[in-house]
């Protein structure tokens, strides 16, 4: 009933208990409050994707949505990805495929696509588009990134028939 | 830009709410937040108060019967698009909801926000018309049901009072095997509907049209069906003719014109589309009784 929550949410793994305004958005919450910037603002309506990370395994728009609706939530950000300085294979893909080039969309990218390959392990190249169209980059012209997405599928693929 | 302070209510049950939205003014109801969000950062919209219905857990929920199914204002469009059970039974929803928004969007969006929002391009908005839905609007100390026609009640204008709420939206269901067909016409994926036509159709054994239902969205400030048309085409025999007649009415239907899109281009989209989408149903629809 105030302007102003006290809220648990689990990023990556992290508990961090907060005070915040209640019209804080999830994307500033993890930026300012949290420091974990790798988490993007672009457009700040739900347009571009940069913003977007995963509550409770669903990848969202971060800018839509309150920090006080993520209390209880579990949360992972671009940061949960790598294991250490050891990439993971989507990010790993990312960087072989010349995936990225100013880099800002990037976290939105990865968060959406490592969504996206749980659901849908093989995709199609016109799957992994449609996948992609809610996020923005207006550098790569969309080719080296689903190129980077086809790869880990395909590596993963492989990976699974030696076993 | 970032929301102007307001007052956080969260309720947690259908009772909690209307007897939140009986005291407070100046109030806004946050279902999945895919366009009021938007429109709070922007601060197009600055409410004193905002009710987030994500923790009303008894308005998420599909529940289906013989005549009807029944979808709680609060279901996330992914659960629908996900659902086994509308594959089967509303294969239409899962075909629409593929044109709304992204896979990011349709995790938070759910089917009241979209119908209470009331976008004249809403690919949920044309099928609530096309199945004749029926919208429960809650208040405390009562409910009351209204046709789709009368929830509707013009550009981002619905019926929906200060201290009501959207319970419960009912479609009407068709037989099993129905044809069906969902034509979008937009800039990208995922775009606003610059037209978009829905069809429903069952054929006789006689292979002859038996019901037919078409819903049009993007080119009128609320969508709508063609009634006339639909009458005229039961009992006909389906075929390039009925369709090319389908089509000419829905080119004569009024639209609308903005600095993008002409009105013409809307009529001339819908006829194209119209075309498509009745032809399309009756394949599928002869196509699924044979299986």
């Amino acid at each position: 009933m105030s302007q102003t929550r006290s809220i648990a949410v689990t990023v990556n793994g992290r508990t961090y208990e907060k005070t915040v305004e209640t019209r804080r958005t999830l994307v500033d919450f993890l930026r300012v409050d949290l420091g974990l910037t790798g988490t993007h603002i672009g457009c700040e309506h739900g347009a571009c994707g940069a913003c977007t990370v995963r509550v409770e395994g669903e990848a969202v728009r971060s800018c839509l949505m309150l920090a006080v609706q993520a209390n209880g939530k579990s949360i992972v950000t671009v940061e949960g990805l790598a294991q250490g300085n050891a990439l993971n294979p989507l990010q790993q893909a990312f960087w072989e495929k010349n995936g990225l080039q100013c880099g800002f969309c990037t976290p939105g990218m990865l968060m959406t696509i490592s969504e996206f390959l749980e659901e849908v392990p093989s995709p199609t190249e016109e799957e992994v588009r449609e996948a992609l169209s809610g996020n923005v980059c207006r550098c790569t012209g969309y080719q080296a990134i689903v190129d980077a997405v086809l790869q880990v599928a395909a590596q993963a693929r492989a990976e699974k028939e030696a076993v | 830009m970032k929301p102007s302070p307001f007052t956080y209510h969260d309720p947690q049950s259908v009772a909690e709410t209307a007897a939140i939205l009986s005291e407070v003014e100046d109030c806004r109801l946050l279902a999945g937040g895919q366009s009021l969000m938007p429109m709070m950062n922007f601060r197009f919209v600055q409410p004193s108060n905002l009710v987030d219905l994500n923790g009303v857990r008894e308005l998420a929920f599909v529940r289906e019967d013989a005549g009807r199914i029944a979808f709680g204002a609060m279901t996330r469009q992914r659960t629908l698009e996900r659902s086994a059970g509308l594959r089967e039974s509303c294969p239409i929803i899962p075909l629409a909801l593929s044109h709304v928004g992204h896979r990011q969007t349709r995790a938070r969006g759910t089917i009241g926000g979209s119908l209470c929002h009331f976008d004249p391009s809403a690919e949920l908005c044309n099928l609530a018309a096309l199945h004749e839905a029926e919208l429960v609007l809650a208040r405390r100390g009562g409910e009351r049901a209204l046709p789709f026609a009368e929830f509707g009640v013009g550009y981002l204008t619905t019926a929906v009072e200060p201290d009501e709420f959207l319970r419960e939206v009912r479609f009407r269901r068709w037989p099993q095997g129905h044809g069906y067909a969902f034509e979008e016409f937009a800039m990208r994926h995922g775009d606003f509907a610059i037209c978009a036509i829905s069809c429903l159709v069952t054929l006789a054994p006689s292979g002859a049209v038996d019901d037919i239902a078409i819903a049009v969205s993007g080119v009128g400030a609320v969508p709508f069906r063609l009634g006339e048309a639909e009458a005229s085409a039961r009992g006909e025999r389906p075929g390039h003719d009925l369709y090319r007649a389908l089509a000419t009415a829905a080119s004569k239907v009024e639209a609308m014109s903005d600095s993008y899109v002409s009105a013409g281009y809307r009529q001339h989209l819908a006829r194209i589309l119209t075309y498509r989408a009745v032809k399309s149903a009756v394949e599928n629809a002869g196509m699924r009784a044979a299986a």
